[in-house]
């Protein structure tokens, strides 16, 4: 039994959050959205929506650009932070789900899309992009669980299907991910002018190909943490390079949005809205800054911080679209009920330990030893010599 | 052609038979306390509301384009041929995307049912589709709310601001607004000062979503050549490589 108990301190918080979770499980179960929310028919979406679903979709964009890169576009270096980045990908889709789950009012009827279609809707679209999606990423991670059960034969005849597999799944990825941002697009007139535009999809698009990337940093760093293993610290230089062209892409199409817009204006509207929308700029503009500058990316520690600061700006970007920019027009205030927070960090929590388990019994570091000629990359797989960091 | 329902707040004395008519045909009950409270909710489907001197209603305003209609996932809410926009409770899945769609704050939610559905004024469709007028229009003694076409209303609500042009602001709500309305409302003040959002657009705003939306095809095709493209160049090269490293 005492091998249950916690021990450390993030085992208690991990096991504090899951009863917590738990009995706020409950009361959502019995009491209904009502009981466990502070939504309201002025208020519907809280963050169940804009952190569970927009922020934790966003965050697992890490599968389909590592697939891209090292699958398509063919630059095999950065193979062996391919395995984690699907492993984050598959289960944040399927955490996602989870957290629909408490935030539909009729659960049990979440496979309704799949038969009652509505072409015009943009959730529509989402709903079949995630679910395709979650099946490809399944299909993507699925050789290393064949892998780990030393099951050859299933794994060469998923080999030979994996390139139709990968395109698909960045098809989709492109699709749901910037659909995520046309959600918004209806409500002109009630999300604020700072974020408001025609450009929505593109914006959530490029943004989360720079999460993508980010996160793919950002657990190498911790499983390097976490196992002791060597960080693959040119690779992890080489993303870091790109994430910073990625944000400047992304913060010059913000600024060009708003210049056009004219919507500068708004910012001199004393509120939350401008203040927020100073501190989510500035957790993109600093790290991209940062990550401009050869000297942060020559130390993990600097580096590490600059990509986690960014984390946080994508963040402080997809809540200020939820619900910073959609309150005034809705004319109340919502700040989320005690329930809605737990159970949001539980299955925050849930991801993270997960990852630890699937880190632990599953080959997702080890280079791939598969000499076979099945494989359709048409290299073998190269092991990368192992590289300092500061080299 | 589609019906319509006209609001006019100049002939509206603010008695709430409309209220109590709404709620009798939806079998809510209607007492001084929700009659006091001038908010829709699941509890009410219409209400009057208060505005000084001067009185206002909120109902369903029956878009012509509805952003519930488009933005819900598995088409539970339909514009009916007869001009209501009927709510379909049996395929809701409850994303309540249509109630963070409505630029008026229309569908309600059940939230303190353990599984809810939304509510929403239906014009009395029931009635309305076979030429009768809505329980509201019926109960109205002054003639402040009422059921026809929507060419016809348009034409009593012209006649009756050129009839007494001092009373009335000179403008129809609902004729332009979000692409048009099925529920149009006339009255003596500016629509922001009734209560109404005076901030939308003329253009329907499932026109907004479209315009994102219908590229989906173009990434398809696009996305899968490009990929498929990009995937022959990258290993062409290491074909090649192989070729000529196996002549040497």
């Amino acid at each position: 039994m005492s091998r249950f108990m916690p021990r450390t301190f993030w085992q208690w918080v991990f096991a504090a959050l899951m009863v917590a979770g738990l009995y706020a499980t409950y009361i959502r179960i019995f009491y209904g959205l009502g009981g466990a929310t502070n939504l309201s028919d002025q208020f519907p979406w809280g963050i169940w929506v804009g952190f569970d679903i927009l922020c934790g979709v966003g965050l697992a964009a890490g599968g389909f650009t590592l697939a891209a890169i090292v699958h398509i576009f063919h630059l095999e270096e950065f193979k062996p932070v391919v395995r984690p980045a699907i492993l984050t990908a598959f289960l944040g889709y399927v955490l996602v789900v989870v957290a629909l789950m408490f935030d539909l009012g009729q659960p049990h009827r979440v496979w309704h899309p799949i038969i009652m279609w509505n072409p015009r809707s943009v959730m529509f679209e989402v709903g079949w992009c995630v679910t395709l999606y979650t099946t490809v990423l399944f299909l993507e991670f699925l050789p290393v669980i064949l892998e780990k059960l030393g099951l050859q034969r299933p794994r060469r005849v998923l080999k030979g299907v994996m390139l139709p597999i990968i395109i698909m799944g960045v098809i989709l990825s492109t699709l749901h991910q910037s659909s995520l941002g046309s959600l918004y697009l209806i409500a002109n007139g009630k999300l604020n002018t700072l974020w408001y535009t025609p450009l929505l999809p593109v914006l959530f698009y490029v943004s989360a190909i720079g999460v993508g990337l980010a996160m793919t940093i950002f657990e190498s760093w911790h499983s390097s943490k976490a196992f002791g293993r060597e960080l693959e610290w040119p690779l992890i230089q080489k993303l870091s390079r790109v994430l910073a062209v990625v944000i400047a892409c992304y913060l010059t199409m913000r600024f060009l949005d708003l210049n056009h817009r004219g919507a500068w204006a708004a910012l001199e509207d004393p509120g939350w809205e401008s203040r927020l929308f100073v501190l989510e700029i500035m957790l993109m503009a600093v790290p991209m800054l940062l990550l401009f500058r050869e000297r942060t990316r020559q130390n993990p520690h600097t580096m590490y911080a600059a990509v986690t600061m960014f984390l946080f700006g994508f963040l402080v970007n997809r809540l200020n679209i939820a619900v910073t920019g959609m309150e005034r027009a809705s004319g109340v205030t919502y700040i989320p009920k005690w329930t809605e927070v737990v159970i949001t960090l539980a299955i925050v929590a849930a991801g993270f330990a997960i990852f630890k388990l699937a880190a632990k019994y599953l080959p997702l570091f080890e280079p791939m030893h598969d000499s076979e000629s099945g494989d359709p990359e048409g290299a073998p797989d190269k092991l990368q010599p192992a590289a300092t960091p500061g080299d | 052609m589609a019906k319509a329902v006209l609001y006019d707040n100049v002939l509206c004395v603010g008695c709430r038979l409309c209220e109590a008519a709404c709620s009798e045909k939806w079998k809510l009950p209607y007492t001084d306390e929700i009659a006091g409270t001038e908010k829709t909710s699941a509890q009410k489907l219409t209400t009057i509301t208060t505005h000084g001197e001067k009185f206002s209603r909120k109902l369903c305003m029956h878009c012509i384009d509805p952003a519930c209609a488009s933005v819900c996932p598995v088409a539970a809410f339909e514009k009916t041929a007869a001009g209501p926009v009927v709510y379909h409770p049996e395929k809701c899945m409850g994303c309540r995307y249509c109630m963070m769609a409505c630029p008026f704050q229309v569908p309600s939610y059940e939230w303190n049912e353990r599984l809810p559905l939304v509510k929403k004024c239906d014009m009395c469709a029931e009635r309305v589709s076979f030429g009768g007028i809505t329980h509201c229009s019926e109960a109205c003694p002054f003639e402040a709310t009422i059921t026809g076409e929507r060419d016809e209303v348009i034409a009593i609500a012209k006649k009756r601001m050129e009839a007494s042009p001092g009373e009335y602001h000179p403008a129809i709500y609902g004729m332009e607004e979000v692409g048009g309305t099925s529920v149009l409302m006339i009255g003596s003040e500016p629509y922001e000062k009734l209560n109404m959002p005076g901030n939308l657009p003329k253009e329907s705003l499932p026109t907004y979503t479209w315009a994102a939306l219908k590229h989906v095809p173009d990434v398809v095709i696009l996305g899968t050549v490009l990929m498929s493209g990009v995937y022959w160049i990258t290993h062409r090269r290491e074909e090649v490589a192989a070729a000529e490293g196996g002549e040497k």
